[in-house]
């Protein structure tokens, strides 16, 4: 009998201590969203944990939909206080948001991020593409003599004989990566528009959107998995073979790789803050202003997500590779964000 | 001739040795082909434990030592007040006591570099000193702390000194230092303790396993308390009790199934039911101990009911025979014979959840933080989670301890698994 009783009284325990815990409030800072800003995010956990002594903050990486799927579903302690974004809010999101009275949100551009292709050191031509080259690559379909096609080529040579006579090989991020969003919106879309089959045609954006967003499926672009340091070891193997990731991977591995110029601009802090490198993204954090003051800490930890010492140029962020604002920009921003000023509808 | 005797005066006993010995060669050729394919396979199986153990061992046993700085640190009362702890200039007094190797930088900006050799935590770890005994202000104190992970893989050979210096991690004046205080004979690489006292960091010399470690005690711990209690409870009723028909089939063809449901489908379960219906904590360890309870669930029914099968009737007919209740004979007699066998199974069930993550990732057990839980209903990480993190983080110095984590995980792999298997030598009955 004695064991009957056990178990019974364990099961009952559990499910009290369960019902006791979940009556306790939150303490610490809960923050999801992309991939791309989950490492700055983290910085700033750290840094403000240790100064401070409070809770550590949670940083998860949820991706940029995931996490504002997330930050959007409510006002209260169950739902995240931050979102990272490697894009603006999309206005089907903010929609979201308002049905769920998430009304009041702070907007912040904490800085940029590029997009760098890259390949290994061994490889010794001096590469340098166009955008037009770029799609040509790797998208699905391409015009070859005034035909919308299946893309045919497979060797470089074969798009510029200029370029090296190996076979293209490029290793990319999946569909569901905010990178791969921002790769095709920024290297894929602009270099279809460079087309003189688009240029003549007259097409519009819709046209583009439709037909230039497809990666290529026949070999030559290879979807990676998100873990980007797959991508490193597999460059460092194969000196033939491209790689497409964001800037800070390439910064930590500058001693085996090298990045491929886009226009002639090589990937660098200046011309990714300066836009003069084509394929590079603004990241924001999305701040639910109803949580501050109620969630203890939260109007701290923005704080110091936006001090000088995290943001500026040579700030603990920008160590990990991200460009920081022009400093105009960046004390606006600051001012405005510590304030709790609410941003208003997207476009 | 009624029958034909096998060995009669007509078939003589040499005559059918004669019949088979022709064909004998080939049987014995197919018999020793037979254990030369087992011998390839069995050698293939063990090639590829050997190159995935090696491989982890290669990349990852620089991780098992890290390098420090000793230091005489001269706690300055002007910078450091006990009033004022646990703020006070921890970096300033730390700055003063490296530049003492360097005076000739003199600069903000290289003063800064020259403080770049040592990590970040460096300021911490002695704060965390003097706030446990504040009597040490004004005192000169010896720490030993981590350097950045740049001059751990210089000082590994990680950091290659022929690579041309505009591609290089540290710039020449940067070697140089480092080499200045390596003569000065203040630089050691002792064992890394940091990989397990620590939680995670966002800095590889400071990144550690014990909130992976801690979150991965509470999940086995919650785990365990559901389904062996269930699972045993489960397993006795089919066995023992419940009628043989046709429902009760249906029930052990379901519990088999759900033995082979993949895990991340338990994962959705866990996010859907616990964490959205019943407004359960995200990332916590009570969660994801639910989950693997339900995944270990038929893995312990299955293995429990094998056990109490395999305890001979006589005993229960002897036991019932002499006036035990049906109740008096599991708990007294069949239970106790089984026991060794269900806890096999248990641990074998439990070890497999430690090493799970898909249903973790679903309900946020891959969260970055940097402090170990205190009870199961606070955040966490688990080791397997850990390791999916540490994978995917940029700096160099993470993809030696993402193999460092593999390691720790797999022995404790290794020691569940050894642990069944002495309870199965041990304490398991023949009759």
């Amino acid at each position: 009998m004695s064991h009957a009783t056990l178990t019974v009284s364990t099961v009952a325990l559990i499910a009290l201590a369960a019902t006791g815990a979940f009556a306790q409030s939150r303490q610490e800072i809960r923050i999801v969203g992309s991939s791309t800003v989950f490492p700055y995010s983290q910085a700033v956990a750290e840094q403000f944990a240790n100064q401070t002594g409070a809770p550590s903050p949670i940083v998860e990486s949820t991706g940029t939909g995931g996490g504002f799927q997330a930050f959007c579903a409510g006002i209260g302690e169950q739902h995240p206080d931050i979102a990272g974004a490697s894009r603006e809010m999309r206005p089907s999101e903010w929609e979201l948001c308002q049905q769920n009275g998430v009304t009041d949100i702070s907007e912040a551009l904490i800085g940029y991020d590029g997009l760098s292709i890259v390949i290994s050191r061994q490889n010794d031509f001096d590469w340098d593409l166009s955008l037009e080259e770029i799609y040509l690559a790797l998208a699905a379909q391409v015009p070859v003599d005034g035909e919308w096609v299946d893309n045919p080529y497979q060797r470089w040579s074969e798009i510029d004989p200029e370029l090296p006579d190996i076979p293209i090989l490029v290793y990319g991020p999946p569909p569901t990566s905010g990178t791969r969003d921002a790769f095709v919106e920024l290297a894929m879309h602009e270099g279809c528009k460079e087309l003189d089959y688009v240029q003549q045609g007259g097409f519009d954006s819709a046209w583009i959107n439709e037909n230039c967003s497809r990666m290529r499926t026949d070999g030559p672009f290879v979807e990676a998995g998100e873990n980007d340091n797959l991508i490193v070891q597999r460059l460092q193997a194969d000196p033939n073979a491209m790689g497409i990731f964001g800037y800070s991977f390439l910064y930590e591995n500058l001693d085996t790789l090298k990045d491929v110029n886009i226009n002639g601009v090589e990937a660098n802090l200046d011309t990714i803050a300066s836009f003069e490198y084509p394929i590079a993204r603004p990241l924001y954090i999305y701040i639910k202003n109803a949580h501050r003051g109620v969630i203890p800490n939260l109007q701290e930890f923005v704080e110091e997500y936006m001090s000088e010492d995290a943001l500026a140029r040579d700030g603990y962020l920008a160590e990990r590779g991200l460009v920081s604002l022009p400093d105009d920009v960046r004390a606006q921003t600051q001012e405005a964000v510590i304030a709790g000023a609410s941003m208003s509808a997207p476009e | 001739m009624a029958d034909t005797p096998l060995y009669g005066a007509d078939s003589p006993a040499g005559s059918v040795i004669d019949r088979i010995r022709p064909g004998l060669a080939a049987r014995r050729r197919k018999e020793l082909r037979l254990k030369i394919y087992g011998l390839v396979a069995m050698g293939i199986a063990f090639g590829m434990l050997a190159l995935l153990i090696g491989s982890l061992v290669f990349t990852g046993w620089r991780a098992f030592t890290q390098t420090h700085v000793t230091l005489d640190v001269f706690l300055d009362p002007a910078e450091i007040r006990a009033e004022t702890l646990p703020r006070g200039g921890f970096d300033s007094v730390l700055e003063a006591s490296l530049l003492q190797y360097f005076p000739e930088a003199t600069e903000r900006a290289e003063r800064r570099e020259v403080m770049g050799i040592l990590s970040n935590g460096a300021q911490f770890i002695l704060r965390d000193r003097v706030v446990a005994d504040p009597s040490l202000i004004g005192q000169t104190i010896r720490v030993t702390v981590p350097t950045s992970d740049s001059y751990d893989q210089l000082r590994k050979g990680l950091i290659d000194r022929e690579t041309p210096e505009r591609l290089r991690r540290l710039n020449d004046a940067q070697v140089e230092r480092f080499d200045r205080l390596e003569a000065a004979g203040v630089v050691s690489q002792p064992l890394n303790w940091a990989l397990l006292r620590n939680a995670d960091s966002r800095f590889p010399e400071l990144a550690g396993l014990r909130g992976a470690l801690v979150g991965s005690f509470w999940l086995l711990l919650i785990c365990f308390l559901i389904s062996f209690p269930l699972g045993i409870a489960a397993a006795i009723y089919l066995e023992e009790f419940a009628p043989k028909n046709r429902v009760s089939d249906l029930i052990e063809v379901n519990i088999n199934n759900l033995a082979a449901v993949p895990s991340v489908v338990f994962g959705l379960l866990g996010l859907a039911v616990f964490i959205n219906w019943f407004g359960m904590p995200r990332s916590a360890p009570i969660v994801g101990g639910m989950v693997l309870a339900l995944m270990t669930l038929p893995t312990i029914i299955i293995a429990t009911r094998a056990a109490l099968k395999a305890v001979p009737p006589s005993i229960r007919e002897a036991a019932l025979g002499v006036g035990a209740s049906r109740q008096q004979v599991v708990f007294g007699h069949v239970l106790p014979l089984a026991m060794p066998g269900i806890l096999t199974g248990t641990i074998i069930g439990l070890a497999q959840a430690l090493g799970e993550t898909a249903p973790l990732l679903l309900i946020g057990m891959n969260a970055f933080i940097t402090s170990a839980p205190d009870g199961p209903f606070q955040a966490a990480t688990a080791l397997p989670t850990q390791i999916f993190i540490w994978a995917d983080s940029p700096e160099r110095g993470f993809v030696s301890r993402t193999s460092a984590a593999i390691l720790v995980l797999l022995s404790f792999l290794i020691a569940m698994n050894a642990l069944a298997i002495f309870l199965r030598q041990r304490f398991q009955r023949t009759w």
